[in-house]
């Protein structure tokens, strides 16, 4: 670990202006993947903004039906929040799903959108990766990559985003509020992440100087139907090989909204607008699923180890949303899944 | 009199565990302790070609940077560095010379007023290498393997006997199947650490993370040139090791050159990473061939092992002779190569050659079952042999039978549908997979002091380790049985060398042998307890011999005449004697006459998802067969932790090595899977009642690593029932199930 | 060939030490202490609390779990200066005046250990699941228990040993 300066901010303005004048200052909320990428010397910045002080931390409804979530909410307490668990348990469900529960306590909501992959090469200065030094190029792509992406890879980089929260509010369309200098905005959830492409040593749109605020859901929140299965090396305490969050909608024996996530497959939670179209309008059935896993993978490319991912993903999908529509979401203590 | 040998007792440290006073290797806090880091390698093989430790030695704080170039003398002879268990070779050295040999191996060391800026300055150690061509892939070394031989190789096989080539001419079934166990590393949750106190008089006092204080004692002086007084080793609590801690590791050496160096005390603990720099189970391709008659013999078995050792030593364990020892089979041959890797050198890790050699032989035993469409456990039950087949002798006690027949009872198996996919549970397949498992009673010569006072309270010692076994407690319970006393009238000290002697904790011997090294030592008391009582005026045991008498509640007692007793006490005051101390050795007269062993039969049941291939160990039954056990609480703790590795190596733990860089890529425990509590259901442990009056006066076996052996082959046995999938290659992770 | 031997005059300066309080076991602990010093670094080195334990230093084996304002956390990804004013709750602040905690009994009636190294964590992320009360059954407190890793594999006997406690509080 780098010798850092330390500093507290008072507000979010004192943030953004404390951020604006440090290029290599970072902030640090839960410090469970920044403190720990840090002891790797992966992560190196010169000063750390301590924003946990910050009012960040209320969850609240919005005008238009929906939820304003703080940054410094935790992911515990955005679990067990009784207007997230009766309201949108996909993101409950995703919550409980990944890490353990004192990680859950740690993290805050805002530090959950910027966690950085788990890519082994990533992870060791002793060897190239593109997303840590930009050009030295992907140890993955010709090495161990059972855990890498299938959809959305470039040359530069097949890492997979690691969170289970984010597949969850990627299904639900959250928007993403942050502050910089410039004022504030709002960010599509869809917008937030990216794609590696040639700069894969960017893992978001947000700017440097920017600070994530909120996270807002719209009123929609697939109470109903359904589920997010995540498949894992262990029964708890792993990250995902393919995890599936899946929502419907449902009037009568008709899909008529879907929503289909996919983590561990992407450098973001994937998802894939054709994909959830053939689910539009159709009657739930194996069929449909499928055809629905066909559309989602169509591009899927593997890299040697992770082929059986394209499989995986296919069945996962399939089983996610025999559970969303029959409104038997997978429980994240019972490990049979469904 | 209570009895303590064979109940259920708490353990003594518990108190101590579980309110953190108990104090590991690293946490020995003293004013002017300085700190350590590491420098390792980046590559697999080369040679240091420059180091630069300026921008390190300029950061306030660091004390010293020590390399091969300025490090203090270190001896120059290999016999300086051997152990109690290394093997043949060239042993590593730390800090010695430019060479390298392995993936993170030290390369300098930082010394600093704090371990923060010890680590921080680590990293800025600029090192180039001279780097060249590495192998660390075994399969692309297995050709060039080379062969043990008998008479050379400590390990290598067992000699052949009959005529396989031929049985397996004439067999009307033969299975052969090739089995792959990865490099697997120990883990144990507590970092390596030693802290070294730099003495007033310049002798050390090293707090080390080790399973044996007085090997690494040795190892040290030999290496640093000192006198045996100079050096002290303590490791009162270990916390886990597994085989990890059986050789002197190389912090130990690094904290005292460093504390010699800069003449103050220093504590290094080693991260996480570079913790799989140390050693780990080796990589292992083994091949079996069964050969069987219709009629229900084992006629022919040939193992074959490839497994991995360094560039320097040659490790190996017999994993091979573990075939023809368990079976009644007229005819077995066996060959075991060696493959160079530039890795360091393996070392034991719990049931080292049994939890691989038995998983392979369970396997190919369930296949052939398979084959011959005979029930699994009928199959062993036609095999089973009373006699040990390697050596052609009787078994001091072999109750594996009734380890089949309580195991088999407890689990249900009369239920099992012999059909591969044959159970459902809704979306899952469930499978039931049994095996057997066996290991060695070993007991070695130790040394155990009693100092027994006349209030009635003993101190019991000996050099040993407590790795998480429940020696302490065990101890404890043997000299509270034989001197009579109250379990909370003794204490109990081990882990120093300076306490009497003991090897190195492992392969299960210590509980035998320590037991009947105190049980020697309490004789050698009471001995001395009747010479006072004979003494007294109107003794009630003037005429009565040391076979005669025992001690119970604070008294000599005649066993002939309950009423014929004396106060320990008082025999003590009479004669003006406060305290009574021995020390006896013990060494175990093993004539040859008989085969000593434990062995299991594991049971498990697995539900595996059909379509996304997840797998759950739902229920394990493990039946043991381990002599006297000591402690049945921890006794069956042990099991129950040799279960949950067997369900880690069956389906998690693997040590990822990306061969173009030589380099271990989930150097961590978050990425080498261990299980964690989800993955762990139902355990129900079952000790068979074994006498056995023949391996030793106590008739104890010894438990650690029986628990372990077979669990892996019962799991992949069961995933197999469930799945018609036969996966031979570990760990069974879900891709591999996939059709 | 290699620059190394005695430290010459320093020219990269230690971290400043930032003066924190921490209410630890119920006691106002005054320290001076660099950013980078972790909660559990200050723990063990500073305040020679070694009962937290750290087995891997990087938030993967729950050694290190105490509670922070009631709540288990990993101090290993904690940074002590970020924790000013906070109440920690650490495996040595349990026991009552010599008497054990009940969980604390518990994990010893139940054997729920073997090398003892990772039974603060689990103990102390025992407590935080009890007052959390999100577990009922078996299957809960396994899933909700699964980040402290038990490498002597003592699993079954924690789950015993919490529901005791469970059972009485």
């Amino acid at each position: 670990m780098i010798n850092f300066q330390y500093v507290r901010a008072t507000d979010v303005a004192d943030a953004v202006h404390r951020i604006a004048a440090d290029p290599a200052a970072t902030f640090i909320a839960g410090g469970s993947n920044l403190i720990d990428l840090m002891k790797y010397d992966v992560e190196r910045p010169s000063r750390l903004i301590d924003i946990t002080r910050l009012p960040l931390k209320s969850v609240e409804e919005t005008a238009d039906g929906g939820l304003r979530i703080g940054a410094l909410v935790s992911n515990s307490d955005l679990a067990y929040h009784p207007l997230i668990a009766a309201r949108y348990p996909l993101l409950a469900s995703a919550i409980l799903a990944g890490a353990s529960a004192q990680l859950r306590n740690m993290a805050s909501t805002g530090g959950n959108l910027l966690q950085r992959t788990r890519c082994y090469y990533f992870y060791d200065t002793a060897t190239p990766c593109n997303k840590r030094e930009p050009g030295s190029g992907c140890s993955a792509i010709s090495g161990l990559n059972r855990m890498h992406a299938i959809l959305g890879t470039s040359e530069a980089c097949i890492a997979t985003h690691p969170s289970d929260m984010c597949v969850a509010l990627a299904a639900l369309d959250a928007r993403v509020h942050a502050a910089g200098p410039a004022g504030a905005r709002t960010i599509a959830f869809s917008d937030f992440h990216r794609l590696p492409e040639n700069t894969p040593e960017r893992d978001t749109n947000l700017q440097p100087n920017e600070i994530v605020t909120a996270v807002e859901l719209p009123a929609r929140g697939f109470a109903a139907n359904y589920t997010y299965l995540k498949i894992r090396d262990r029964l708890s305490y792993a990250f995902a090989l393919v995890s599936v969050a899946a929502a419907l909608e449902l009037q009568g024996d008709t899909i008529i909204e879907a929503r289909l996530a996919l983590g561990g497959v992407a450098h973001k939670p994937w998802r894939d607008p054709t994909a959830e179209a053939a689910l539009r309008e159709q009657a739930p059935s194996q069929a449909t699923f499928n055809r629905a896993a066909d559309v989602f993978l169509r591009d899927a490319k593997a890299f040697g180890h992770n082929a059986f991912k394209i499989n995986l993903a296919h069945r996962a999908i399939v089983r996610a949303l025999i559970q969303a529509a029959a409104g038997t979401p997978q429980s994240q203590s019972d490990k049979k899944i469904r | 009199m209570t009895n303590y040998i064979g109940t259920a007792t708490s353990r003594i440290d518990g108190r101590a565990k579980v309110t953190g006073e108990a104090k590991y290797a690293g946490e020995f806090n003293i004013t002017g302790l300085a700190h350590a880091s590491v420098v390792a390698s980046t590559i697999a093989k080369g040679r240091i070609a420059r180091i630069d430790a300026s921008a390190a030695l300029s950061v306030e704080g660091v004390l010293d940077v020590l390399t091969h170039l300025n490090r203090p003398p270190m001896a120059s002879a290999d016999s300086a560095y051997d152990d109690d268990t290394a093997p043949e070779g060239s042993p590593f050295r730390p800090l010695y010379n430019d060479r390298i040999w392995f993936n993170f191996q030290p390369v300098a060391l930082v010394v600093a007023e704090k371990p923060e800026i010890a680590r921080f300055a680590a990293a800025l150690v600029r090192v180039e290498y001279e780097e060249q061509a590495h192998v660390t892939d075994l399969h692309r070394q297995r050709d060039k393997a080379f062969a043990l031989e008998p008479g050379k190789n400590h390990s290598a096989p067992p000699k052949p006997r009959g005529t396989a080539e031929q049985a397996f001419a004439a067999a009307a079934v033969r299975h052969r199947g090739e089995y792959y166990v990865p490099i697997e590393h120990h883990n144990p949750i507590e970092l390596f650490a030693s802290t070294v106190i730099f003495e007033s008089d310049g002798k050390l006092t090293v707090y080390d993370k080790t399973q044996g204080v007085q090997n690494v004692q040795r190892y040290l002086c030999n290496v640093l040139g000192t006198e045996p007084e100079e050096v002290r080793v303590m490791s009162p609590f270990v916390g886990g090791a597994f085989g990890s801690g059986l050789r002197p590791q190389f912090q130990a050496v690094l904290a005292a050159l460093a504390a010699r160096a800069l003449k103050r005390s220093v504590r290094l603990a080693l991260t996480r990473q570079q913790m799989y720099g140390l050693s780990y189970r080796p990589a292992m391709i083994q091949q079996i061939e069964l050969g069987a008659s219709a009629g229900g013999t084992l006629d022919a078995i040939a193992h074959d092992a490839i497994t991995v050792t360094s560039q320097y030593e040659d490790f190996h364990r017999q994993e091979t002779g573990w075939s023809g020892l368990l079976y009644r089979c007229a005819n077995a041959t066996y060959a075991h190569r060696l493959a160079r890797l530039d890795l360091e050198t393996p070392c034991d890790m719990r049931a080292p050659s049994a939890a691989t050699g038995v998983y392979a032989l369970e396997c190919a035993m369930d296949e052939l079952a398979v084959a011959l469409k005979l029930d699994p456990l009928e199959l062993r039950l036609r095999y089973y042999s009373d006699r040990d087949q390697n050596t052609d002798r009787p078994y001091s006690s072999k109750s594996l039978r009734e380890c089949y027949r309580q195991g088999s009872q407890a689990f249900g198996w009369d239920k099992r549908n012999p059909e591969p996919r044959s159970t459902r549970d809704g979306t899952e397949l469930v499978g039931w997979g049994m095996a057997s498992g066996v290991w060695e009673a070993l007991q070695v010569p130790i040394a155990a002091r009693i100092v027994l006072t006349a209030n009635g309270h003993a101190e019991v010692s000996c050099a040993t380790s407590d790795i998480g076994t429940g020696t302490y407690t065990i101890m404890a319970q043997v000299a509270a049985e034989m001197l009579g006393l109250p379990l909370d009238n003794v204490t109990v000290k081990l882990g120093d060398s300076t306490l009497p002697q003991s090897p190195v904790e492992g392969g299960s011997w210590i509980a035998a042998s320590v037991s009947n090294g105190i049980a020697t030592t309490a004789g050698a008391v009471r001995e001395e307890l009747l010479r006072l009582a004979k003494q007294m005026p109107n003794s009630a045991l003037a005429d009565a011999t040391a076979d005669e008498v025992t001690l119970a509640d604070g008294m000599l007692v005649s066993k002939r005449d309950a009423t014929c007793a004396v106060s320990i006490a008082e025999a003590m005051r009479h004669r003006g004697v406060d305290r009574i101390e021995q020390e006896k050795s013990t060494t175990f007269d093993d004539d040859g006459s008989h085969a000593h062993n434990t062995h299991s039969a594991v049971f498990a049941e697995v539900k595996v998802d059909e379509e996304l291939g997840v797998i759950r160990v739902t229920r394990v039954v493990s039946a043991i067969a381990a002599g006297r056990i000591l402690n049945t609480k921890t006794a069956r703790s042990q099991i129950i932790g040799g279960v949950v590795w067997g369900i880690g190596m069956a389906l998690h733990e693997e040590t990822l090595i990306d061969h173009n860089f030589g380099r271990i890529m989930n150097a961590n425990i978050a990425e080498y899977h261990v299980p964690v509590n989800a993955d762990v259901y139902d355990i129900d442990v079952i000790f068979v009642d074994e006498l056995d009056a023949i391996v030793n006066p106590l008739g104890i076996k010894g438990l650690g690593e029986i628990g372990i052996v077979g669990v892996a082959a019962a799991i992949a046995n069961a995933i197999y029932h469930a799945t018609g999938m036969r996966v031979r290659d570990l760990p069974i992770t879900l891709d591999k199930l996939q059709r | 060939m290699a620059q190394t031997g005695t430290a010459t005059k320093p020219i990269t300066p230690a971290p400043e030490n930032i003066p924190i309080l921490l209410i630890v076991n119920g006691v106002e602990r005054q320290l001076r202490l660099a950013p980078w010093t972790s909660l559990l670094d200050a723990l063990r080195n500073h305040l020679d609390l070694t009962g937290t334990k750290k087995g891997c230093d990087h938030g993967q084996c729950g050694a290190c779990t105490v509670l922070v304002e009631g709540r288990r956390i990993l101090s290993c990804l904690s940074l002590a200066v970020m924790k000013d004013g906070a109440h920690v709750t650490t495996i040595e602040g349990l026991a009552q005046g010599g008497a054990l905690h009940p969980l604390q009994q518990a994990f010893i009636d139940h054997d729920a250990f073997q090398c003892g190294y990772c039974t603060p964590g689990q103990i102390c992320s025992a407590m935080g699941l009890i007052a959390e009360g999100r577990a009922k059954s078996a299957e809960e407190i396994r899933e909700l228990m699964s980040g402290n890793i038990c490498r002597c594999g003592a699993y079954p006997n924690i789950v015993a040993a919490i529901q005791q406690a469970m059972g009485q509080s």
